[in-house]
């Protein structure tokens, strides 16, 4: 599947392994519940293990794990579910996360812009055919009034 | 007035681009109903009974002349030759067609005008005092202040899906213009004990369904802490602020759920973890504030006896300076309000010829500026008191000079049934009724202060629950009936309206106003106001008259 990562459309391999489903080689994310329950047991998988994160969920409980994470993924229960931006602000501008945040589930190609400025830098689209567009969309202005977090 | 920099217009100009790219992409069917719901919304964009509605900022209320014109050619060209005023000091277009939107906006834009964020769950216009600047009462000018908040609020990519919408008025003065205290968060500029000024932060205000007064979250902000202190409040509100009921999502319900301590300790908390970061630059605050420099006042302004002539020999136009016009800090010269609330014309509206009109009359005589008030009517800040008399008289062929401000006819009024998909009942309408029963301008003028306030629902767009008399459509089983509250006030002495007893129906609704203004009349005492009448007596005179009529 592809996806944008770093305002580049790539090939990704990543998948999600949910709560109720066995672990799998390859590269995996996982739910923060499961996290905090098998921890132990994923730090020592080969895979490399993502954390998914949901709106209600809180940063705060992964900050110490965060140098362990490659990938966070937040998740969009419902596009104008706001609260992953300031998820996202909070990853990279309070806990200095430097992995990858990648955008899944349902969110817009329009809000791609915003998600960019609050530090999200990858973003798997419900539709693959969007990519493009939502890529172009990081262009749609050269100027802002707040500072950006990347 | 702030003037856009290169910065300002690249975005207001980009922000085009994009709608219009949305806009495209959703008549092709591209983008859902749902999704470009919300991308319209937050650039002004409502889908009403007739026709899209397009709302405009009007950044803390103020409009310059080639603003005015702007408005006036689209009335003509993409509307029905009329633009409507709004409580918030924002400007309505009732008749839009959705594939000209993005030609509206670029008209807008060439003149420094946007809608962006006038709607939606995000960060609304910033509203102020329609004197701001000039008033005799005033602490320091918020209008610097409001422009760094518009900035700021302005595509700002973290909270542009809150829980709901968020309104931020700021007040520089005394008295309370701009119902600070019923919004999510108001903002007052206040003296401390050190003589400096900073900010007075109330947050949980709001009307609506569930009307609450604002509480006092902080007594003391440094001004260079004004935006990280916003954004820690806001940071709060979006990770917290209830998202599965919409009625119960504003800030208020979060801050009365977790009470004020515990929402406070919250805010404080992620505020020291983010104030040495967003320090305001003394540069930039100086920067702003030297666009809001006083114009070039005249120093002799005050002299000569023409005005005072005038008073003495045209009742007609004294009974206007007295009604209509504002004392200012400069010696000589008076700010003067245009009433939108003509008897035979709806609350707020304008027309393009007054539009046209008005832009000339602020070039002649208010240094090109105009404000919108939080009651609906205009102001022409900055006018000589020599001038008032030709202004006087252009204004009345205009019909902008009913000399009714803060009385009975003065009425704010939402577009209710006749326009909105949420009214339960008609306003405009119940306005004009109202109108036509008070249309003896000395009895308005006997009953003196008071202001009524009508919404034709429940969403409460006209603040009924904050007005003296409070006027709120509703619908029972298909039919439209009026809930009456008394007592309520948006000023300095903030409170919410108490209910009369049952809801009114349509036919009986005016003759009710009418009852209540008679019992006021008889049983007031010497220059007693209709609100101090009923914070002496309360309720239940008004009531035992209006259902005994009934």
């Amino acid at each position: 599947m592809q996806i944008i990562k770093d305002k580049q459309i790539i090939d990704d391999s990543w998948s999600y392994v949910a709560d109720d489903a066995e672990l799998k080689d390859g590269d995996i994310s996982v739910s923060l519940a499961r996290w905090k329950k098998d921890k132990q047991q994923l730090l020592k998988s080969t895979s490399k293990i993502g954390v998914r994160i949901g709106p209600a969920d809180s940063v705060e409980d992964i900050a110490a794990d965060l140098k362990d994470i490659p990938l966070i993924e937040l998740d969009f229960p419902a596009f104008a579910d706001g609260r992953i931006f300031s998820h996202a602000w909070l990853l990279r501008g309070r806990y200095n996360y430097q992995g990858e945040i990648r955008a899944t589930g349902h969110f817009m190609p329009d809000q791609v812009f915003y998600l960019s400025r609050v530090g999200i830098n990858a973003f798997s689209l419900e539709k693959t055919e969007d990519l493009p567009a939502a890529l172009s969309t990081l262009n749609d202005f050269s100027v802002n009034y707040q500072k950006s977090i990347c | 007035m702030y003037q856009y920099n290169d910065t300002d217009q690249t975005l207001v100009d980009q922000r085009v681009a994009q709608f219009r790219r949305q806009t495209k992409s959703f008549l092709k069917g591209d983008i859902s109903d749902d999704q470009f719901r919300a991308l319209r919304l937050m650039n002004g964009v409502y889908i009403q009974t007739h026709a899209p509605m397009l709302r405009i900022a009007g950044p803390y209320g103020l409009l310059n002349a080639r603003q005015l014109r702007k408005l006036a050619h689209i009335a003509r060209t993409y509307d029905k030759n009329y633009c409507h005023f709004t409580t918030r000091q924002n400007v309505q277009f009732n008749w839009p067609q959705l594939e000209k939107i993005p030609d509206i906006l670029e008209e807008l834009a060439s003149v420094q005008m946007h809608a962006i964020q006038t709607s939606g769950n995000c960060l609304r216009n910033t509203s102020s005092d329609h004197l701001a600047g000039v008033c005799i009462d005033e602490i320091e000018d918020p209008r610097p202040y409001c422009e760094i908040i518009r900035q700021w609020t302005t595509l700002h990519p973290e909270f542009a899906y809150l829980p709901r919408k968020f309104k931020i008025a700021v007040s520089g003065a005394k008295l309370d213009r701009a119902a600070t205290q019923f919004h999510d968060i108001g903002l007052h500029l206040v003296n401390n004990d050190a003589g400096e000024t900073g900010f007075r932060v109330l947050v949980g205000g709001g009307l609506g369904r569930t009307p609450v007064i604002g509480q006092v979250i902080k007594p003391y902000l440094e001004k260079k802490h004004l935006l990280s202190y916003l954004e820690a409040i806001l940071r709060i509100y979006n990770l917290f602020g209830r998202r599965d009921n919409k009625y119960k999502a504003r800030i208020k319900i979060l801050v009365k759920e977790s009470g004020l301590e515990k929402f406070s300790e919250l805010v404080e908390k992620e505020w020291q973890l983010i104030r040495d970061n967003l320090e305001l630059d003394s540069d930039y605050i100086t920067t702003v504030k030297a666009q809001f420099a006083p114009p070039a006042y005249e120093t002799d302004a005050a002299q000569g006896s023409r005005f005072t002539q005038h008073q003495l020999e045209n009742q007609t136009f004294a009974t206007w300076v007295k009604y209509n016009t504002a004392d200012h800090k400069i010696p000589g010269y008076r700010a003067v309000f245009l009433s939108l609330k003509a008897p035979d014309s709806p609350p707020g509206d304008m027309t393009d010829t007054q539009l046209d009109a008005v832009a000339d009359l602020a070039d002649l005589y208010s240094f090109g500026e105009i404000r919108s008030t939080h009651r609906q009517n205009l102001v022409l800040a900055d006018v000589k008191q020599a001038d008032l008399f030709p202004l006087w008289q252009q204004l009345d062929t205009l019909k902008l000079a009913t000399a009714n401000i803060g009385t009975a006819t003065d009425m704010i009024c939402c577009p209710g049934l006749d326009f909105c998909s949420l009214a339960n009942a008609g306003s405009i309408g119940i306005a004009k009724e109202i109108n036509e029963a008070l249309d003896d301008l000395d009895y308005i003028h006997d009953i003196g202060e008071i202001k009524i306030n009508m919404s034709g629902c429940m969403n409460g767009c006209a603040h009924q629950s904050v007005g003296h008399i409070g006027i709120l459509g509703v619908d029972k089983k298909g039919a439209e009936w009026y809930q009456l509250t008394l007592g309520g006030s948006s000023e300095n002495e903030a409170a919410i309206g108490e209910r009369l007893g049952p809801a009114v129906a349509k036919d009986q609704i005016t003759q009710a106003i009418t009852t209540i203004l008679d019992v006021y009349i008889k049983q007031r005492l010497d220059d007693e106001s209709f609100l101090n009448m009923v914070k002496r007596v309360g309720i239940t005179p008004f009531k035992e008259q209006v259902y005994a009529d009934n």
